[in-house]
């Protein structure tokens, strides 16, 4: 148990470090949005679209992650004219797994907001999407923004499904040291799971920042 | 229904038509489930009329005032307002919307805005008018219902009485047509309800068209040309305040008075 071993592949863990934070980033940013949007379709009058909305969320979150990202890269190409591989396969993957929970956590946001505002903002003649975005939304972030914070930390984990899928992330990364010193491979993982740390302990710290800051007076 | 006595509308004493027909309701129907909340409705509120619906709890008085705006919908029958048919959900049923206010037994103010942005953000998001325009209607309004100098603060530190004032500006803030109020004083202290009551007295006297779900009788001699007794989903008597609270003609009004004026 040598811990130097850390230090001797400082930049291929770093390499592998970036690479699982870029994609907890970009995953995280689609998911946000994509994840937004489905809500406020599953939340909408037309009952069509709150259909739409309810089939992809449960889709999605209820399928494992792995299969997600073997219809990206394996089922995909064979009836759609796109093609991913390694980064952006995960990308997408990640983005479409991470965005129904996000939906689920948005939506479980807006019901939490009483209905008489909205009720009050469709009384004065707001429209469906004035009365989401000027008053339901506002006053949802706060119940929001914890669920949403789990969702990210769980996303960054989630990055490392990606290695069984020629993408050279954190875990990827800690098995080829690991296969290159069988005798330090316990140190290796170690050095791994701190990796990790450093993305998803700061991702709960500002959790409890945002919080303080979008917390208003009642 | 042998104690069903609508008035006939025609009938001298009973109302008083101050304008032509501004809200039209006819064979309203709606359920809730297997229950039948809503049972052939016919309604006519003149422009400037005040009509205060009165009844007992699940008589559907509040439904119906609900439906005015098409916060609830209905399953058969029409409404109109100032002529136009109520549209399906969209952008024509929010301008419809905007026309016929409504004040909440709740308040339901938006909680993460202040006083004064309650009252300016309908006008700038739903009217276009322009922000600066907005707040100086916003303050006039507030004055007008005696909260100008909480216009910065946010709705939770306002007693209940300011918040249902706030309400009723907000409500103003669009011009309405008409104003729907579903027991507007029904979540408030006791204390606070005279400063509201006074308000909707004022806008009765300004000439508002006024349709109000509440059991104040005063607020009913003082302000309304026309009392709506509902029971069970119908509109079961209609007549002016003082016939109706001293000689009501059916039996559920006069059981329903006799309950609540037992104290």
């Amino acid at each position: 148990m040598d811990p130097s071993v850390i230090a001797d592949n400082m930049p291929a863990f770093l390499a592998g470090f970036r690479l699982s934070l870029q994609l907890t980033l970009v995953a995280g940013a689609g998911a946000l949005v994509v994840g937004a949007l489905v809500a406020m379709l599953r939340v909408s009058p037309l009952g069509s679209l709150r259909a739409f909305g309810a089939v992809y969320t449960e889709l999605l979150r209820n399928t494992p992650l792995t299969l997600v990202f073997f219809f990206t890269v394996y089922v995909l190409p064979q009836f759609t004219p796109f093609r991913f591989f390694g980064y952006a396969a995960a990308v997408l993957a990640l983005t479409l797994y991470t965005s129904a929970f996000v939906a689920e956590a948005v939506r479980s946001g807006i019901n939490s907001v009483g209905v008489g505002q909205a009720e009050a903002a469709r009384a004065i003649g707001l429209t469906f999407g004035q009365t989401l975005t000027s008053v339901v939304l506002p006053q949802a972030v706060r119940s929001v923004i914890p669920p949403l914070i789990n969702v990210i930390i769980a996303l960054a984990k989630n990055t490392s499904v990606a290695a069984g899928f020629a993408v050279v992330e954190l875990m990827a990364t800690g098995r080829r040291l690991a296969q290159g010193n069988p005798g330090e491979s316990i140190m290796v993982l170690v050095g791994v799971a701190l990796f990790y740390l450093v993305i998803t302990i700061p991702a709960g710290q500002l959790a409890g920042a945002l919080e303080r800051r979008v917390a208003f007076a009642r | 229904m042998a104690d069903s006595v609508t008035a006939d509308p025609a009938a001298p004493s009973a109302t008083r038509p101050t304008g032509d027909p501004l809200l039209v309701l006819s064979g309203v129907n709606k359920h809730f489930g297997s229950l039948h909340v809503l049972r052939d409705i016919d309604l006519t509120v003149h422009r400037g009329e005040v009509v205060v619906v009165i009844g007992p709890s699940g008589s559907g008085k509040s439904t119906l005032c609900r439906t005015i705006n098409r916060l609830e919908t209905i399953d058969s029958g029409t409404i109109t307002i100032d002529g136009e048919p109520i549209p399906a959900e969209g952008r024509a049923l929010a301008r419809l919307r905007a026309d016929v206010g409504m004040v909440f037994q709740s308040f339901n103010l938006f909680a993460h805005k202040t006083v004064l942005e309650n009252v300016t953000l309908g006008q700038v998001k739903a009217k276009k008018v322009k922000p600066a325009q907005a707040r100086t209607t916003a303050m006039e309004l507030l004055e007008r219902v005696g909260v100008a100098n909480q216009a910065e603060k946010y709705p939770a530190q306002l007693s209940g009485g300011q918040q249902q004032r706030v309400a009723i500006a907000r409500a103003l803030a669009m011009k309405p047509k008409a104003l729907l109020f579903d027991e507007p004083t029904s979540a408030l202290d006791p204390e606070m309800i005279n400063e509201v009551l006074d308000v909707m007295v004022g806008l009765a006297r300004d000439g508002m068209t006024m349709v109000v779900v509440t059991h104040e009788m005063g607020f009913a001699r003082r302000a309304a040309q026309r009392v709506v007794f509902m029971d069970a989903g119908q509109v079961v008597e209609e007549a002016d305040p003082e016939t109706f609270f001293t000689a009501p003609r059916s039996e559920r009004a006069r059981d329903f008075l006799s309950k609540i004026l037992t104290h």
